[in-house]
Parts: structure tokens; sequence; C-alpha cells
């Protein structure tokens, strides 16, 4: 098998010859190099830190991500079938590694705490000697390691995280996200829900009570009252919460005629299981058919749902059956070496590392702060998500949002969604100081190489 | 020496040694070694080992010495960091305001729960104190966002202007000691090792042996013993006339100051804080820790907290990318074999070893770490003098 | 007044989930003594049991079908599970559709196997152990457990229906000449299965000999073990009943929410509320607690009470628990000297 030397050791053997050689650095502890930046690679290789999680209620989807960064790697130095390099517009990767060093990782487990994903991205970043941190599935866990990102003066490239505050109030200069957040579910929802349902409509929200939970409320509440809708109510409930029947049922008392369901992963199975036991979706209120929405799908997720997901409206990143020449590309590498096809989480966390190392290669160095310059306002395609803008202000992707639906006969496990509608991203673009994105307030700070 | 009697000197005095030259002893093996994976000798699992070993030294003097087992230390070691991060956030970015601070509120909630707590014993005391951990929990995630930034938690913001501090514009505060930076490290290669000394960790290292020091002189002084009479049977101890509240309060708040000087120094050296710091996994830690090293034992807890963080921070890491190449000189099928025989312990099967760990140390030691030390220290005595039966009948602590 | 009627049942629909799993921790608690830590995951295996059943009753071989593709534009292999060719498609999905249901048989044994082997092989070991020892070694085990049901069947929550017969709504409100109260059948089921089951066990420890005989031992085991009574063997078969019933509860706890490998734990800490609010050693404690904690829950959890205190419902059976226990200071029904020290 791969007889690589994953700790970036192997290139500090050359420093550390005979006899001791102090040095005394300021700044950073992890600063381990002369090149002005954060790990600056030595030797023919260089090091990516993979962190996603690993244990605890989100592990199937951190290992979904993890497939997909081994993908990309393999792809990244010339083997397989090359996924999405083909396609990509940039064409500055050829199956070398990055700059022409061989590409390396090393993992780690977020657990899907802060404290437990910062742990292990410090010691990526100051055992591992890693360049550039990506992966998680969680905004709490995004933000927080961007945070850390930004401290030590590496890249961080988010994984699946869809709160507004990851480009928003909490955005970094060295911290991007490729992945849609909640104001663009909300504004990609909207008007598919005003046509398919009316735009007479009154809602109820159950909301998760933590902030990405109060984003997409509020996002989504905002676009659709912008259609004409209603908020008759809105609870939160909490993060731990099981059994969601004790807020189902007071649902029945109203005149709300739409659930929505601001729930994600397991809250979102479990919300959904038991709205669709207390027969919401046989109801008939003034009138018309009760609906439930989910603003943010997660196939994999979904599956624990079973039946009761079909017909139900929400959005997603993306998915596995979009005829473009990238997603199929994609969809093909993934499946042929796995089985089945990736989710949307594997996906963005793909491209992710494609879209770095083609800024490395195009800013011709892994400084940091080149990297951010090159990936700043930098337009794409080929990536699955039709053109694409990385956006310099925040650092968020815009690109065209997925709306779907749970299809109705699906034909395997993996086929439970079906696109409705492909949201151009003309209607889901918002200015950078939009106020649900942290108002005027909100910065991106100065890019820190670290060192 | 320091008002301790010769072995508890000598304990104290292995123990700093221990302490200071643990980027050496944590750093064993050569850098482009394959077994380098298992060093654990950077800066941010040493300074976790220490600031844990004092969170459970903290927890020690209440559970090793009174026997009221707390299932909800956790939420002191979470209100001080808070507290520290907003000392940060307002006032100076050195860490010294910072800690105090932490040690200050977490001291006075520990008063308030303890207070409120200790009016019940034995199970019923554990339930009270993790229904307070868990309710502080709850609130941090969600109501209390504003305070304490709900899920995503406190950090530095470039925004945030400490009183005391003289920052330019956009730049975002780091946390120091009088100018030292936290991150700050002396690279030191030797052959082909590199140790990592890091100003941070031996800021932590130095709290953490005070705070062992005073652990040993609270364990040896007459409020230790009181303590103590209070675990063995407080029945008698009321029927002597003596009210043993008092007590126990007081161990319960320095307890509950271990944990926030802990929490501060988490802040002090990562500057960033999130609820889930408070959660009852959390609090059940640190029980685990104490328990795993050896319960009322001075330096078991220390130990049992090195050995969930190492197992957590080392073993989570190794992938089959790193196992293959381990096995790399073995026939390709005997490779693969050894793979998958390993695979499920390492990486995302972390927590399986963690089990496995529990169980057999348990199961095994009843006496915790410590009393494998002491079996193995034994067996090496009785080989010196084959003639003497071992006088060591009192528990090293 | 309909919401609260509703919220009502919702409360006895959590209080049951939370009263079987408190009433097999209190069994444990109070014939052996032991804090069982592992609890929770046997109510995790319980509700895998039914997993298991589905997975066995589907077991299926594949059939290529050239008239469609899958996601690769391959073939499109088709699943056929045995059973459809056995008894026909159709017989087989309702078989399929009954495994929560007859995963109770299923399970019943499996319990009891899983029940004596963790009492004859890891706690009997424990009994005179400190209590801290017995916390470490069952959180050993729950982790041991829960992390090889994550290596067999993943971390995601995996849907098991109810047959679809007790799928719908039931009307309460037409029997009671209130609107828009309907309720779904299979809660309504869990509630009374729950109440079988909690009469069970108290009718088998009031009423047998082998009851009375348990009860003796709770109360002064040493006594019982000098009258010449194996009391060993009689809390071995306890400790399998104990599993039994977290078992059970698991096992029909799948319909309402996708079983997944945290269960165990989500439920535990809950769990030992309910059972210390109940008071320890009391088995009519842990059921009454269970379902005042429940529907308090559920109550905390209205639009109206949020509103008024907000956060409420994240912390009220936390709060609940602080009030009942400052006054009354074994709990509800808790007997003295029972994990007091």
């Amino acid at each position: 098998m791969s007889k690589s030397d994953l700790s970036r050791r192997g290139v500090l053997k050359a420093g550390a010859a005979g006899l001791a050689t102090p040095t005394i650095f300021t700044g950073a502890a992890w600063a381990a190099s002369h090149a002005g930046f954060t790990n600056a690679p030595e030797g023919d290789t260089v090091t990516l830190g993979f962190n996603v999680p690993q244990t605890g209620p989100y592990a199937d989807e951190g290992a979904d991500e993890l497939r997909a960064y081994e993908l990309a790697v393999e792809h990244l130095n010339g083997g397989g079938d090359g996924g999405m390099i083909p396609t990509f517009s940039s064409k500055t990767l050829e199956g070398n590694g990055i700059l022409g060093k061989k590409v390396e990782y090393v993992t780690g487990d977020t657990q899907t705490k802060s404290d437990a994903a910062r742990a292990s991205a410090k010691s990526m970043i100051e055992k591992d000697g890693a360049i550039m941190i990506t992966g998680g599935s969680s905004s709490g866990v995004a933000v927080a390691v961007q945070a850390l990102c930004q401290e030590a003066g590496v890249i961080f490239m988010a994984g699946l995280t869809h709160s507004n505050d990851t480009t928003g109030k909490d955005r970094k200069a060295n911290g991007f996200r490729h992945f849609f957040n909640s104001y663009m579910s909300g504004a990609a929802l909207a008007p598919v829900l005003s046509n398919a349902y009316g735009a007479d409509r009154k809602a109820y929200h159950l909301t998760a009570d933590y902030n990405w939970g109060y984003t997409t409320e509020e996002a989504v509440k905002q676009a659709t009252e912008a259609m004409g809708w209603e908020t008759v109510n809105a609870v939160k409930t909490p993060l731990t919460q099981t059994d969601f029947s004790s807020y189902i049922a007071p649902v029945l008392q109203t005149d709300a005629d739409v659930l929505v369901l601001n729930h994600y992963g397991g809250n979102m199975v479990n919300s959904l299981t038991n709205a669709v036991q207390f027969g919401l979706r046989d109801k008939l209120v003034n009138g018309k058919q009760f609906e439930i929405v989910v603003p943010l799908y997660s196939r994999l997720m979904a599956r624990g749902a079973g039946a009761n997901v079909k017909g139900i409206f929400g959005s997603t990143n993306w998915h596995w059956s979009l005829p473009d020449a990238g997603s199929q590309a994609f969809t093909r590498s993934f499946g042929t070496k796995y089985g089945f096809p990736p989710s949307q989480a594997a996906h963005t966390c793909y491209v992710q590392t494609l879209l770095y190392a083609d800024a490395v290669n195009r800013a011709g160095s892994f400084n940091p702060c080149a990297v951010a310059e090159a990936l700043e306002d930098f337009e794409f395609d080929g990536l699955g998500n039709g053109p694409t803008l990385y956006r310099g202000a925040d650092h968020q992707c815009f690109k065209d949002v997925l709306v779907v639906k749970g299809k109705e006969n699906p034909t395997s496990e993996f086929d439970l969604l079906e696109i409705v509608e492909v949201t151009p991203v003309a209607q889901v673009t918002y200015p950078p100081d939009h106020p649900q994105m942290g108002g005027a307030e909100a910065s991106l700070g100065s890019c820190n190489p670290g060192a | 020496m320091f008002g301790l009697n010769s072995k508890d000197t000598s304990l104290l005095l292995v123990v700093a040694v221990l302490t200071l030259l643990a980027p050496f002893i944590l750093n064993p093996f050569p850098e482009n070694s394959d077994l380098a994976q298992f060093n654990a000798g950077y800066p941010d699992l040493m300074q976790r080992f220490v600031i844990f070993g004092i969170f459970a030294i903290g927890f020690n003097i209440l559970f090793g010495l009174t026997g009221y087992l707390s299932f909800g230390h956790a939420a002191f070691l979470g209100v001080g960091s808070y507290a520290a991060i907003w000392m940060m956030k307002l006032l100076t970015l050195n860490v010294i305001p910072a800690i105090f601070m932490g040690i200050v509120v977490a001291g006075l909630f520990a008063l308030v729960v303890g207070f409120v707590s200790l009016r019940r014993s034995g199970i019923y005391f554990s339930i009270l104190t993790l229904a307070f951990a868990q309710m502080s929990y709850a609130l941090a995630y969600s109501v209390l966002t504003p305070i304490t930034g709900g899920e995503t938690g406190l950090q530095i913001k470039p925004i945030d202007r400490p009183l005391l501090s003289n920052l330019e514009p956009g730049e975002i505060g780091r946390a120091n000691l009088f100018g030292i930076e936290m991150g700050n490290s002396y690279l030191l290669n030797v052959g082909g090792w590199q140790f990592t000394f890091n100003a941070g960790y031996y800021i932590a290292a130095v709290v953490m042996l005070i705070a062992f020091y005073i652990s040993i002189r609270i364990f040896r002084s007459p409020f230790g013993m009181m303590l103590r009479a209070v675990k063995s049977n407080q029945n008698r101890l009321n029927y002597t006339g003596l009210n043993s509240k008092p007590y126990t309060l007081a161990a319960f708040v320095i307890s509950g100051m271990y944990a926030g000087l802990a929490g501060g120094l988490m802040v002090a050296m990562d500057t960033q804080v999130g609820p889930e710091r408070m959660f009852w996994t959390a609090s059940g830690e640190v029980v685990l820790m104490a328990i795993l090293g050896g319960v009322g034992t001075l330096i078991g807890p220390v130990l049992g907290a090195g050995m969930i963080k190492y197992m957590e921070n080392i073993l989570s890491k190794i992938n089959d990318a790193i196992l293959h190449q381990w096995f790399a000189f073995m026939p390709d099928g005997l490779e693969n074999f050894k793979v998958a025989i390993i695979h499920p312990f390492i990486g995302k099967g972390w927590h399986l070893t963690l089990g496995i760990v529990f169980m057999l140390v348990v199961i095994f030691l009843p006496g915790g770490l410590v009393e494998g030390g002491q079996r193995i220290g034994r067996l090496f005595r009785r080989k010196k003098r084959k003639d003497k039966p071992s006088p060591d009948a009192t528990p090293a602590e | 007044m309909e919401a609260i009627v509703l919220q009502v049942l919702n409360g006895l629909d959590k209080g049951s989930a939370y009263a079987l799993i408190a009433l097999g921790l209190t069994l444990i608690f109070g014939t052996l003594g032991v804090v069982n830590f592992a609890h929770g995951a046997l109510f995790m295996i319980g509700a895998f049991c039914a997993v298991t059943l589905q997975r066995l009753l589907s077991l299926s071989h594949e059939v290529v079908d050239e008239t469609r593709t899958d996601f690769l534009g391959n073939p499109l292999k088709v699943d056929v599970p045995y059973l459809a060719d056995w008894f026909g498609v159709d017989a087989a999905q309702s078989i399929i559709n009954w495994s929560v249901p007859l995963a109770i048989l299923f399970s019943i044994p499996i319990m009891i196997v899983v029940g004596i082997a963790m009492e004859r092989g890891l706690i009997k070991h424990f009994y005179k152990r400190p209590h801290a020892d017995q916390i470490l070694v069952t959180f050993g085990l729950a982790i041991v457990l829960q992390e090889i049901i994550k290596a067999i069947y993943g971390a995601n929550p995996i849907p098991t229906p109810a047959p679809p017969a007790f799928t719908g709504s039931f009307d309460f409100g037409a029997l009671i000449g209130m609107e828009n109260i309907i309720y779904p059948y299979w809660r309504l089921i869990y509630f009374g299965f729950a109440m079988v089951i909690i009469a069970g066990v108290f009718a088998f420890l009031q009423f047998t000999t082998f009851g009375m005989v348990v009860r003796a031992g709770m109360a002064d085991r040493e006594t019982v073990g000098m009258l010449g009574i194996n009391i060993d063997k009689r809390f071995t078969i306890m400790f399998a009943i104990a599993a039994c019933v977290a078992g059970l509860a698991g096992v029909m706890y799948t319909p309402i929410n996708s079983p997944n490998y945290h269960m165990g734990m989500d439920f535990l800490v809950l769990s030992f509320v309910v059972v210390v609010v109940g008071g320890m050693g009391s088995l009519p404690g842990a059921v009454l607690a269970g379902f005042l904690l429940g529907i308090l829950e559920s109550f905390a959890s209205m639009g109206q009470v949020i509103d008024l205190l907000p956060g409420i419902n994240q912390i009220i059976i936390y709060l609940v628990a602080i009030v009942i226990l400052l006054t009354r200071p074994r709990g509800l029904m808790g007997r003295k000297g029972v994990m007091e020290e």
C-alpha cells in the first residue's frame, strides 16, 4: 500500500542533523518555517488536515466527508479517473499534487464539539504541520475552527455548515465556505413554496434552539412573509429533544396550515417522523391541505425518516442526480470507488479541496494570504453547481440552489430526493452587509499568514 | 520541605520534574519514525494534560476526601471559562485577571450550588449537581445566547477592544502574560527529535504544580482529616456535635474553584468557550478521570486525565492509511489482515478502545492506574530485597 | 382545553418511556445495589432487536433489472427478499411491515440472555465494590455496546415504521366531545403496553413466592440469605427481567423515533433523574416520577408557557428534580438509607 510518510516530520530531518540547533520563535507556536507563514511545506510533500466528525450523531456524515477527501487527494496526486478535475473550468490541476508537491493528509475527530474540533485542528497544525484545515458538519464547529485557523495563520475551507454566521457575523479572512446558507435556503424555497401551496398560507415554525436554528427561522420567515405568507407562531425546541410530540400537538390547535421544521440531522428525522405520526399531512385546514417543509435536507439523515419524507419540500447544496458534467463525473468517480453515490457533504468537501489546490497553484504559493487572494472573487464552473463566484467580501460561494422534494417512488435507498427547481444564483444573492449576515459590523479582518 | 513530609515532598518533586520535562518525555519517538504518531509533546495536548489534571485534582478534593460524588462539575469549568473570556474581551488580554476571574466566579457559583445540593447526600446530591449543570448547559446553549454566544460560543473578535490594551485597528487580541503570548514556543532539534517548549504550557504547568501542592496540603491538613471523617461516617461525626456542612461546603467550593481555574486556563491557552464544555458528558469525564486514575490518591486523577486525553487526541487521529504504512513491510495479505484487525479500535473507533480500557482497568486494577503503578513498584522492590516482605501497606498517594 | 388534554396525553406517552426505563433501573438498584450506567444501552439493544429482525426478514438476493439503471448507469440490481420468493411479494411486504410487533417476541430471549450474561459475566463481581467502580465499569460497558452497534448499523437513525394498521391517528375529540384531539395509534399502544408491563412487574413481585423472596431480599439481603434461600440466583433472574423491561421499552419505541446507536445515552441521564426523583429503592416512585416528569415536560413545551418563561422547556425536568429533592429528602417515595451515603 501507500508507503508515503504521513508525518511532515520527514521533511524536518534535514534541519535536524547532528547537534542541537535551537530556534526561537515569537508569535504562533506552530511557526515551524522560515518562509514567512505557518507550516510552509518543505520537501516534496504538503499536508492537509481533514477534521470531520468521526464519533457522535454525525459520524456517518463525517465518514462520507472523509471518503470525499481521500478521493480528492487521490485525484490531485494523479490517481483514479480525475473526478471533477477535467470538468473544472480552471486548468491548473495536472495530477501532480499541489505546486508539484505530493498531497498527504492527516485526519481527526471533531466529535461535533467546538473544543474537541479545535483540539484536533491544533494537533494537525502543531504536530503534523497541516497547511490547511477543512471539514466539519456543524456551524458551531465551523465557526470555532475558523477562528482558530485565523489565529494560527492557516486556511480553513469549511465543510458542511449552513448557518449564516459562518460567513456572516463570524466571517474570517482565512476562512472560506462553499456550502450554501440559511438565507439562500429561504430565498430559494419561498417562491417554490408559494407556487406549490399558494401565497395565502399560515406557517408555524419549530426551530432548533441554537444559532443555526435562529438564522434559518429568520431567513425562511422573511422570505415567505415577502411572498404573502403569515407566520402564526415560532417555537424553540431544545437541541437534546428526542420526542417532539409535545411541540407537534399544539400545531393542531392553531389555524396554521404549514409546518416549517428548522431542524437538522437527528432532530429533523424525529420531528418529521412525529409530525407525520400526528396525521398532520392528512389534515385539511382553512380548506387547504396541511403541508410540512424542511428548509435544509440531508439525504443521509433523511433516510432515517423513511417514507415520511415523501413529497416534502426542502433545499440542498447539491444532489448526485444533477445532470451536468461535473456532477456526473464526481458521482461516477465516487460511486465506482465506494459503491454508492456521494452526499452533499462529500461533494462540498471534495470541491473545497480542489478549489484550495487550484488557488495555491494559481497563486504560486502556499502562503495563506496569497491563497486567499486567489480565491477571492474567483469565478469558476464545472464543479457541479454551475457558474459559481467565491465572493471576496465575505468568502461565501454564490451559486444556484437546489430546491428538492422527497421522492414518491424511490428506486433505491439513495434515491430519496428529486430536484424540483434549480434556483438561479441571482435570486439568492444578497449584499455582504445584509442584516441577517451581521450587518455593517461584520468584517473579515485581515488575512493572517501566521509566523 | 514546603511543610510536607518527606514522602509527599518526593512525590511533589517527581511530579514537578515530570511536568517540566514533559516536552522530552512525551516526545519519545523521532520525528520521521512511524511511531511519531504516538508523540504527545505538542503544545495543545500538553496544555490539555495539565489543565484537565487541575480539573481532576480539584474534583478529587471533593470526591476523594468527602465521598460526595458531584455529577455536575463541568458547570464550574464552563462558568469559569465564560468569566475568563469576558475579562479578556472587556478588560485586558493579560491572562492573570482572566484566570483570577474564572476562579472567583466559579467559586461563587459553586457556593450557591453547593449550599443547595449539600442539603442532600449520596445519589440525591449527585442528581442535584447534575441538574444544576444540565440547566447551565441548556440555558447557555439557548436563551443565554447574548451572554454565552450560544452554540458557536465566544471568541475574541477583531471588534473586541479590551480597556487595557493598545491593539491596532482590526488586530485580533491574543492572550498573553505581560507580553509573553501563550503561543510562543522554543523549538529544540536534537538528532531526529524535535522538542517544543511552549510558553503557555509552562505557565499552565506551574499553575498545576501550585494546585497540586495546595491539594497535598489540604489532604494532610486537619481540614482534610475532617473531610475524611465525613466520608467514613458522617452520622457519627454529627453525633459528636460537629456540624460537618461547613467543611463539606468548603471542600465543594475549593473544588469548584479548581474547576474555574482549569476553565480560566483553558481560555488563556485557547481563547474560545462553547457550552458543550458543561454538558453532562463533560462532568462524567472528570468522574471517570478520577476513578480511572485512583480515587482519593493524590496523583491518580492526574494520571486518569492524561490517559483519557491521550486516547482522545492520539488514537482518534490514526487512520487506515497510517496503519498500512506501519505494516507495509509485511506481505500484502498479512498487511491487510492486520489492518482489518486493528481498524475498529482506532480513528472513529477510539471510543471503543476507551470503553475497553475503562473496563479492563476497573476489573484488574481496583485502585485505578495508581494501583497499577504500585504493583509494578512492588515487583521491583521485591526483586531488590527478596527476603523481606514488602512493608508498603499504606497506599502511596 | 383541547391543548391541555393533548399535552396530558403526550405526557403520559413520554412518561411511559421514562417509567419503563426507570422501572428496570430501580429493579437493579433495589435488588442488586448496583449503579448501572449500561441500562440505557439495554434500551438501545432492545430497539436494535427490532432493527435486526427487520433486516433478517428483508434478507435479500439481488436480481438484475435490465430495464432500469442505477446511479452509475449500470443495470439496476434490485434486492428481492427471500420471503418474497417464498410467500409472494405482497405477503412478504406485510410480514416485514409487522417486524416491530414481531420483534417483541424476538427480543425477549435476546434480552434475557444479554441480561444474564451481563450479570454473571461482569456485574456480579462488582456487588461489593464501591459505587465509583460500578459507574466506571458499566459506563465502559455502555460505550463498548454502543460502539458495537455503531460498527454494525452506522451512526444514522434507521427507520422502523409501525405496521400500516397502526400508523393512523385516533380521533379522541369525537369520543369526548371536543374538536381537534387526534392522537397517533402507536403512541396509544405504547402507553397501553407500558401499563401492561408495569402492572405485570408489580403483580409478579406482589403475588408470586419468587417476588416475595426478592422483595424480602431488597429489604434485607443478609437475613434472607441466612434463611437458606439462594438469593443470588433470584437476583440474576431479576437482572434479566430488568433487561427485558428496558429492551421491550426499546422495541416498542422504534416506530415513535427511528433508533440510533446513541439513543441509550440520550435517555440515560434522564432515567437516572427519574429514578432519583421517584426515590431510591421505590418501584412505584419510579413509575410515578416517570409520568410526572413526562407530563410536566409536555406542558413546559407549550408555546404560551415558553413565551411566559423563555427557556423553561430546556430545564423543566431538572428544575422539578431540584424542587422535589429539596422538599422531599428522599424523592417522592424513597426508602431511608438506600444510596444515601
